[in-house]
């Protein structure tokens, strides 16, 4: 049975469904910044088993595929004893796989600041926090701005494969709407259209600070 | 009572494992020589601005970079039949691979011919080359050279992207997975051991095109410090 729906309606439905990506988004983005800057300083700690755990971890989720995470999570937790609903698994699944790239993005951008900057702070005497906290860091987030706003378009994109285990979001409403209205092409056209409306400006974005930082070097 | 692991359960089952290993390392040879082909050629028209192909390239690479794989996916499967195109989950799967890096491709060879320095096209016409072996042996193979390493980065993203496609019912890796924790029940240890099965896959690919990089796109034979 086909339902009728008028075109105001699948647009309102899959702006609800946006919704809950938008807000899958900015959850992955903020917690994986933050698990990532840890990751980021076990990335660069002197202790060489912090060092090589976070290689793996890193290597890990950048050599699976992001389905596959989303999958373990969903149910390595609930082997855990944990009641886990698709939005937790989600959450937690792309928390993770944004911290590894953010860590390693980070990273670059790190070690892109000129060895004499780490050797001038060390002979003024501070300690690594001090080193990174008034000397590396500002200059490398300058360097990490860009491609950290590219980033965000990934975890977006990143997003779209949560609905697979069943989190309602974008693609997920689009394909029950394509389900009931058998109108696939119309249907999907507005999802990718959606995608773009929420991706394009943040590319953009990313282009143009990255034209900015070199203009200015 | 603590869980159990089993994973015997999918050992039982490596026919199916070693059988979808085998379809995703297809698909991304495929998609990866059809989609390289059409990077290529779209990173010559962008580079070059060729009108107007030059502006639907544009267009293209940007709506493919700021819309999901998945998205991509389902378009294609269930949007184009709805257009009167005829199409299989095999084909879909392809098509998507191969839209999908063709424009990541288009962007990464675009960057390597630009920096291609002006003074090497000049001194290749002063070596009276014609136009397509300037082309061949002084823009394109340079270029290669220059970006293989993102080329192959981005092969392998796709790879590991194109887990989606057992969403349409392609019978890849992740398919088998899928098949064989609906029937042995064990879905932790059915879908770790695919994961390191992806991570193997992912390994060997990278391995596979640092080999090709070495053998087919470096300089064949490197000058002599003398020569240069």
């Amino acid at each position: 049975m086909t339902v009728e729906f008028s075109l105001w309606a699948l647009l309102q439905s899959l702006a609800d469904g946006a919704k809950w990506t938008v807000a899958l988004s900015a959850l992955a983005f903020l917690f994986g910044g933050a698990t990532g800057l840890l990751i980021l300083f076990a990335r660069m700690s002197r202790s060489r088993l912090l060092r090589q755990a976070t290689r793996v971890y890193i290597e890990v989720f950048q050599g699976t595929p992001l389905l596959m995470q989303l999958f373990l999570i969903f149910f390595g937790l609930s082997l855990a004893g944990l009641e886990v609903s698709p939005w937790l698994a989600a959450a937690v699944g792309l928390t993770l796989f944004s911290s590894a790239y953010l860590a390693e993005i980070w990273r670059g951008c790190v070690e892109a600041v000129p060895r004499g900057q780490w050797e001038a702070s060390s002979s003024l005497a501070m300690s690594y926090l001090e080193q990174m906290r008034h000397v590396i860091l500002p200059q490398a987030l300058r360097l990490a701005i860009a491609p950290t706003v590219g980033f965000s378009v990934q975890v977006i994109k990143g997003t779209a494969v949560a609905s697979i285990i069943g989190f309602i979001e974008l693609t997920k409403t689009g394909s029950m709407l394509a389900n009931a209205t058998f109108q696939p092409f119309l249907i999907y056209g507005l999802v990718a259209a959606s995608y773009f409306l929420l991706c394009y400006p943040l590319s953009l974005y990313a282009q143009y600070l990255e034209r900015k930082l070199h203009v200015s070097r | 009572m603590a869980y159990q692991f089993d994973f015997p359960a999918v050992f039982d089952y490596t026919d199916a494992l070693v059988t979808g290993a085998g379809v995703t390392l297809g698909l991304t040879l495929v998609g990866a020589l059809l989609g390289g082909a059409l990077g290529t050629l779209g990173g010559v028209v962008r580079a070059w601005r060729i009108h107007p192909l030059d502006w639907a390239f544009r267009l293209y690479v940007e709506v493919i970079r700021n819309t999901p794989f998945l998205v991509q996916l389902l378009f294609i499967f269930f949007g184009l039949p709805s257009l009167g195109v005829q199409i299989n989950e095999w084909q879909a799967s392809i098509l998507t691979m191969v839209v999908n890096l063709g424009a990541y491709t288009t962007e990464i060879i675009r960057a390597g011919i630009e920096a291609t320095p002006r003074g090497q096209i000049e001194a290749a016409q002063s070596l009276a080359m014609n136009r397509w072996q300037t082309f061949r042996h002084v823009v394109l193979r340079p270029s290669l050279q220059r970006v293989w390493p993102a080329l192959s980065s981005q092969v392998i993203i796709v790879m590991l992207g194109s887990a989606v496609c057992s969403q349409i019912a392609t019978e890849d890796l992740t398919f088998a997975a899928n098949f064989i924790q609906s029937r042995n029940f064990r879905a932790f240890e059915t879908y770790l051991v695919v994961t390191f099965l992806y991570f193997l896959l992912a390994l060997l690919t990278r391995q596979l095109l640092n080999w090709v990089g070495r053998r087919f796109v470096a300089p064949r034979r490197p000058c002599s410090p003398e020569v240069r």
